[in-house]
């Protein structure tokens, strides 16, 4: 199993409620931006990813909310809010 | 357009024991959870220590689902590829009251908030707060959920990233210096199996932390807590120490890394992963602190910034119910007088700063400088356990004298580096 498979199987464990729009957006303009960049190693859901044209993307399947992003990427790069209430990860130990 | 005594943002530790303390006081108290439940969104490593906070809710601590009380303390520092590991055990572990218990938080918070919510306080879950009322620069509540719901007093107790105070204009978004971002696994285990490989009778339990290779030589470390059936086994890694190794793995890979070292993979063996998170956590200390209250408004727990990181113990949670606990006596204080603005809110820092909280935070305010001296994750764990390997190595022919040996390892040179370092470790 590869590592990004290894880390969706631990991540296909968790409750997830889907709910309706994305929670994070990346702010137009600032795909390339470094610190979105260092994010990709970051993220401990690895979510974050470069597309063929150089910019990051970002899944948000699979978020574990914790804010790892937006105190590398600030207020600037990405648009973050927690989940709609009753959506998202339901951590079942945590 | 509802009214209460007090809006609570959170129903965490800190926003639960405030909840705890003030119902009962026939205030109306309303916590908003954004979770299916209590507990839904929170992550510990975890460990719990219930003495500083044991009078604060008397009565409270007899039925708390915590998970094993712990009787063995274990520090391993890791090389590459070998270990050095020190056992600590004493009888006033396993006296009661016990010191600390693992514990598991969607457990605890929702049990937490069933007392508080017997106790009158009223909670509602799946309810996000999207944004603070203000008027004339003080703040009268809350939208959530579409409504807009006022109150004397809110308490901002919305983890680590506390949205709620940065729209109140508490804080400004953290820097990626004062945080570490802790990643876990829950791994199922029998408890004959748990208490068999970690030597533990009934309802004992073992921690572990890790410094070193545990995480490639990063500031952090790894962890380890037994649970009843099963084992809480993760990283905690600085952020800003990851951002400036270019050439560290990600961090999901820390873990899968630190899960195969030789030290670790037995001990969960057959185990099955139930759970995986992660969550930020506040490491800047004293200095990071955020600003504790203003007009209508407290803050508790992570969303102040109040874990503390001092090496040998990493501690969050007793604060975050301290912290809970003292906004509570504020608000029953600023209610007597029925003023609630920043001047009369400023007691809650008093409150803190005599109780243990700010006491520990300003006694260890050095400590996130010290401690982030990179020479601890990296370069004693390989002296110490290369000093080790030449002690107990036989080798095929005659084996050198003992204080050579020794004196190899320490030169003038790194005598005076570790006399820089201790001078500094004496700063904690």
């Amino acid at each position: 199993m590869s590592h990004t498979e290894a880390l969706k199987a631990k991540l296909g464990l968790d409750v997830f409620k889907p709910g309706g729009e994305p929670h994070i957006r990346i702010r137009p303009g600032m795909e390339k931006d470094p610190r979105l960049l260092q994010t990709i190693r970051l993220c401990p859901a690895g979510l974050y990813s470069t597309a063929q044209t150089g910019d990051v993307v970002l899944t948000i399947d699979g978020c574990l909310e914790c804010g790892t992003c937006r105190f590398v990427c600030g207020d600037e790069v990405l648009e973050w809010r927690y989940p709609e209430g009753g959506t998202g990860v339901q951590f079942r130990f945590g | 357009m509802e009214k209460f005594d007090v809006i609570i943002a959170g129903a965490g530790l800190a926003g639960l024991a405030a909840a705890y303390t003030l119902a009962g006081n026939d205030l109306e108290v309303l916590v908003l959870e954004r979770g299916d439940y209590p507990g839904a969104k929170n992550v510990t490593g975890g460990r719990l220590y219930v003495n500083p906070v044991r009078d604060l809710f008397p009565g409270l601590w007899d039925k708390a689902p915590l998970e094993r009380f712990i009787v063995h303390e274990g520090a391993v520092l890791m090389a590459k590829e070998r270990s050095v590991a020190i056992h600590y055990s004493g009888h006033e572990l396993r006296a009661e009251p016990h010191q600390s218990y693992s514990v598991l938080r969607a457990k605890f918070d929702r049990w937490l908030a069933e007392q508080a919510e017997a106790k009158g306080a009223m909670l509602l879950t799946r309810v996000r707060v999207d944004e603070v009322v203000k008027e004339n620069e003080k703040i009268v509540g809350v939208l959530a959920g579409g409504d807009e719901l006022r109150a004397d007093v809110v308490i901002a107790c919305d983890g680590v990233l506390s949205l709620v105070s940065e729209k109140a204009g508490l804080r400004a978004p953290g820097s990626p210096h004062d945080y570490a971002v802790g990643i876990k696994e829950v791994i199922a285990l029998d408890p004959g199996i748990i208490n068999d490989r970690f030597q533990l009778e009934g309802n004992e339990g073992a921690a572990r932390l890790y410094i070193g290779e545990a995480t490639q030589g990063l500031f952090g470390g790894g962890f380890l807590y037994t649970n009843k059936e099963s084992i809480s086994l993760g990283i905690v890694v600085g952020m800003q120490s990851l951002l400036e190794t270019g050439s560290a793995p990600d961090a999901p890979a820390l873990l899968d890394a630190f899960k195969q070292r030789p030290e670790i993979a037995p001990l969960i063996r057959g185990g099955t992963t139930e759970e995986y998170a992660a969550h930020v956590i506040p490491e800047g200390g004293f200095k990071a602190l955020g600003r504790l209250y203003g007009d209508g408004i407290l803050v508790a727990g992570d969303a102040a910034g109040l874990a503390l990181n001092i090496g040998f113990t990493v501690r969050g949670m007793e604060y975050a119910l301290a912290s809970g606990y003292y906004a509570a006596q504020t608000v029953l204080k600023a209610k007597e007088a029925g003023n609630f603005s920043s001047e009369n809110l400023s007691i809650y820092k008093q409150y803190l700063e005599e109780s243990f909280v700010l006491k520990d935070f300003k006694n260890f305010q050095e400590a996130p400088a010290v401690l982030s001296n990179p020479r601890f994750f990296r370069h004693y764990p390989d002296l110490v356990g290369n000093l080790l390997a030449d002690i107990y190595r036989v080798p095929p022919g005659p084996k050198e004298r003992l204080y050579p040996t020794i004196r190899k390892v320490f030169s003038l040179a790194e005598m005076w580096s570790q006399f820089k370092d201790l001078r500094e470790v004496t700063r904690i």
